[in-house]
């Protein structure tokens, strides 16, 4: 047992994490000793854990400052929403069409990730952060007046109103404008979430411990040396980014699959969304996946249980965050739990 | 290690708590909902005090944060003001009725999440969501639930998709489609522009509507200019254009804080066409610093207007003014209809507090179309199985610095003239406090 060694051993931990979880969850549906609250969250609770995971490979792998991240979710959400629309009738198996959409998700923002990382990662620290915060605000708009309905001549595209689209009389309008899409088929379930929360944790995990993985993170932490040994800098900045991208449009194939109503809002595909899955990953630890895990079951968790609270509640989810942050990465903090951490080993020890 | 494992254990402890919590608040849902345990009879009658009829638990879901709060707020005191009413004359069929509001920030999963809080409180019909874009998400998870849904004001198509949901406001179409007509019928121009917000689902769903409906009448629209929530400031280009094309009305299917800016501009422009509004620009005269002379002549659709001399509604105004010191908005009007047709409805359908929420819903399904409510917002409103309230909207019409009501019988009109007079002095100086 003493042979496995550290990073695998930590990985194990984190897969048996969310697994644990799954069947700890599912036995309480099962049981139906869940709150309904609870349960309409698991779903959602996937979307925001794949999102944690896969800005802290843009983030804390790559090092670099993402604030686009919701702009991904977003392409992923809506391409996906519109094939599972088109094809509600055409593909009636559930499973098969969310298999097909999802690759169409991940698939559509992997791409717009490497449009937006080819130009894009040649900028460092502030400047990346500003153009990609930019890239999120863009395809929120793009999408707010984008109008496409669908007859039997095909589909008409139209930026202006769903009137100019010129639909005969049994045509249907697919994506309304600013009422985004309404009507997709509720196919994500908690179950195909925590695969792909697992498909996710091995992809990233995999991709960190890889030989990538190490050119990756030595870009980070030394551009220039790393360039020095004939590391491809563009290359595997690009590598890291799309992946990253592609995960986040799952975390949207998921997020659009779960709602009978799709718009873009700020809340939910802007900048807000993209600086509270950065909160997720900074309060989980900067380049540690199961914290990011752990940090965004809490985070998601924290302002829905707090409802008792009814006006207070945002009061005491900020002051809980602020909280939070101070305790994990304040050094005195540090200093004072590693203290602590120590004085319960040695007592352990002894009653050994 | 020993520090990342100490922090480990400490977050999945928090974890556990979490889970524990949400088991927590099991037992009382399934008392709720079955009202057999002794607890839960215990619960009612302790709320429920001296009544037979136990406690009929009503959900409500709107924005009470955020920048759409001013809408979930004024539902939330509407309702609570509907409520207590209720209450106080006995309760639905003698049951006393609970309203639980939860917030949803205005988002669709938030709207969900408060869905779900409200189910396991054990909510027997909900009247919500406030807003367009949570009542479509709230829609569809309360039709696998089979739970009654009444909206005061989503006025989104898809909000009544199912049939186990219903609202008292217009839908966008309807607006549009009666704006059109109103101008046309009337003959109040042959030129008309539009101006509308892009980016909102209210502003585009009646700008389509009035467009499709303008084919069939007899005016052109000459000018149809978009803005988007992140340039709300300025209007003169759109305004301009307007000008350019020679429209004699421009139709603003907005709301009034930003319809003050367009008459002001227009105005500064030299610009002076026929305004027509819809029902979002109720509230324009209590704009903080807006000139009311600017707003002569401004026509708009409106369910309600606290002006009004009917009795009925001057005591929910003034009801209202005493509970909350603030005139009553539409919203507010609409939720308090709302909550008056549930009361109706329950009380056609004969539910009572033990039945679960779903035959409740069948019951209230198959009631909503046999009622007819003299609210506020409308006499003898009725509802059609597609969701659809019947209404005849009002058209509104402010002259003088006051709303006045245009309708056949214009007398009634000019009396009530010098009570909306005073009504509306007392709507500004009540803001004029808040502030």
């Amino acid at each position: 047992m003493k042979k496995i060694n550290k990073t695998t051993r930590s990985n194990l931990i984190t897969y048996g994490m969310v697994i644990a979880m799954f069947v700890i969850m599912q036995a309480l549906v099962s049981a139906g000793r869940i709150s309904s609250l609870l349960q309409g969250l698991l779903v959602p609770l996937c979307a925001y854990i794949i999102l944690a995971v896969s800005l802290n490979l843009t983030v804390g792998i790559l090092g670099e400052l993402s604030l686009g991240h919701a702009g991904f979710m977003c392409v992923g959400a809506f391409t996906s929403a519109f094939f599972s629309k088109c094809m509600a009738e055409a593909i009636p198996a559930a499973g098969v069409r969310y298999v097909i959409a999802l690759l169409i998700g991940a698939a559509s923002a992997g791409i717009c990730g490497i449009l937006i990382g080819i130009p894009v990662l040649r900028l460092k620290g502030d400047y990346l952060a500003i153009v990609t915060l930019a890239f999120g605000e863009i395809i929120k708009n793009i999408v707010n007046i984008l109008f496409i309905g669908r007859d039997e001549n095909g589909f008409h595209f139209s930026t202006k109103d769903t009137l100019s689209l010129g639909l005969s009389m049994d045509g249907e309008v697919i994506v309304n404008g600013p009422q985004g899409i309404t009507g997709t088929p509720k196919d994500s379930t908690f179950a195909i979430g925590m695969v792909l929360i697992l498909i996710t944790l091995f992809i990233v995990l995999n991709l960190i411990h890889s030989r990538s993985g190490r050119a990756i993170m030595a870009i980070r932490d030394n551009r220039i040396a790393a360039e020095s040994i004939g590391i491809n800098i563009t290359k595997y900045k690009l590598m890291a980014f799309s992946v990253s991208a592609a995960l986040a449009g799952v975390a949207g194939v998921i997020y659009a699959h779960n709602l009978a109503t799709l718009t873009a809002q700020p809340k939910n595909f802007g900048y807000n969304m993209s600086i509270m899955i950065l909160v997720f990953v900074v309060l989980g630890g900067i380049g540690n996946i199961r914290g990011s895990v752990i940090a965004a079951i809490v985070l998601t968790l924290l302002p829905e249980l707090l409802r008792g609270l009814s006006d207070y509640r945002m009061l005491i989810y900020a002051v809980v965050l602020i909280a939070m942050m101070l305790f994990n990465w304040s050094p005195k903090a540090i200093a004072w739990r590693e203290q602590y951490a120590a004085k319960f080993r040695r007592k352990k020890q002894k009653e050994v | 290690m020993k520090l990342k494992k100490a922090l480990c254990v400490a977050l999945t402890a928090a974890l556990a708590v979490t889970a524990f919590a949400g088991c927590g608040s099991k037992p009382s849902d399934q008392e709720n909902a079955g009202g057999s345990s002794p607890d839960a009879a215990a619960g009612t009658e302790a709320s429920g005090a001296d009544t037979a009829g136990g406690t009929i638990k009503i959900g409500g879901i709107g924005p009470l944060t955020g920048g759409a709060a001013v809408y979930g707020i004024a539902v939330k005191n509407g309702a609570e003001l509907a409520v207590k009413e209720i209450n106080e004359a006995g309760g639905i069929g003698g049951m006393q009725v609970e309203i639980n509001y939860q917030d949803d920030e205005h988002d669709a999963e938030k709207a969900v999440n408060a869905y779900n809080t409200l189910k396991d409180w054990g909510a027997q019909a909900i009247l919500g969501a406030v807003t367009s874009a949570p009542c479509v998400a709230v829609g569809g998870v309360a039709q696998e639930d089979n739970i009654f849904m009444l909206t005061p004001s989503g006025t989104a198509v898809d909000c009544v998709k199912y049939d186990n949901a219903f609202r008292v406001c217009f839908s966008d179409p309807m607006q549009g489609v009666e704006s059109a007509k109103y101008i046309g019928d009337h003959g109040l121009a042959t030129k008309v522009a539009a101006i509308y917000d892009s980016s909102d689902v209210y502003s585009t769903g009646i700008y389509q509507a009035f467009a499709q409906e303008a084919e069939n009448q007899d005016f052109e629209i000459v000018a149809a200019e978009a803005f988007t929530a992140e340039s709300k400031s300025d209007f003169s280009v759109q305004l301009q254009k307007a000008k350019d094309a020679g429209a004699e009305l421009v139709f603003l299917p907005f709301y009034y804080s930003e319809a003050s800016l367009v008459l002001k501009q227009a105005a500064g422009m030299d610009y002076k066409p026929t305004f027509f509004g819809c029902d979002g620009m109720d509230g324009i005269l209590a704009v903080q610093g807006f000139d009311a002379a600017l707003a002569d002549n401004l026509i708009f659709l409106s369910p309600f207007t606290p002006t009004s001399d009917d009795p009925a509604i001057q005591k929910f105004v003034t009801d209202y003014q005493t509970a909350y010191g603030e005139t009553p908005n539409q919203f507010a009007a609409d939720a308090y209809d709302g909550m008056y047709a549930i009361k109706a409805a329950m009380e056609d359908g004969n539910v009572t507090s033990d039945m679960s929420p779903s035959d409740i819903c069948e019951a209230m399904k198959a009631s909503m179309v046999n009622i007819t409510i003299d609210g506020v917002t409308a006499k003898n409103l009725t509802w059609e199985a597609s969701g659809e309230p019947s209404k005849e909207p009002m058209v509104v019409k402010i002259a003088n610095g006051d709303y006045a009501v245009v309708d056949d019988a214009d007398a009634e009109g000019a009396a009530a003239d010098g009570a909306a007079d005073d009504a509306a002095e007392s709507v500004i100086g009540t803001e004029a406090a808040a502030e």
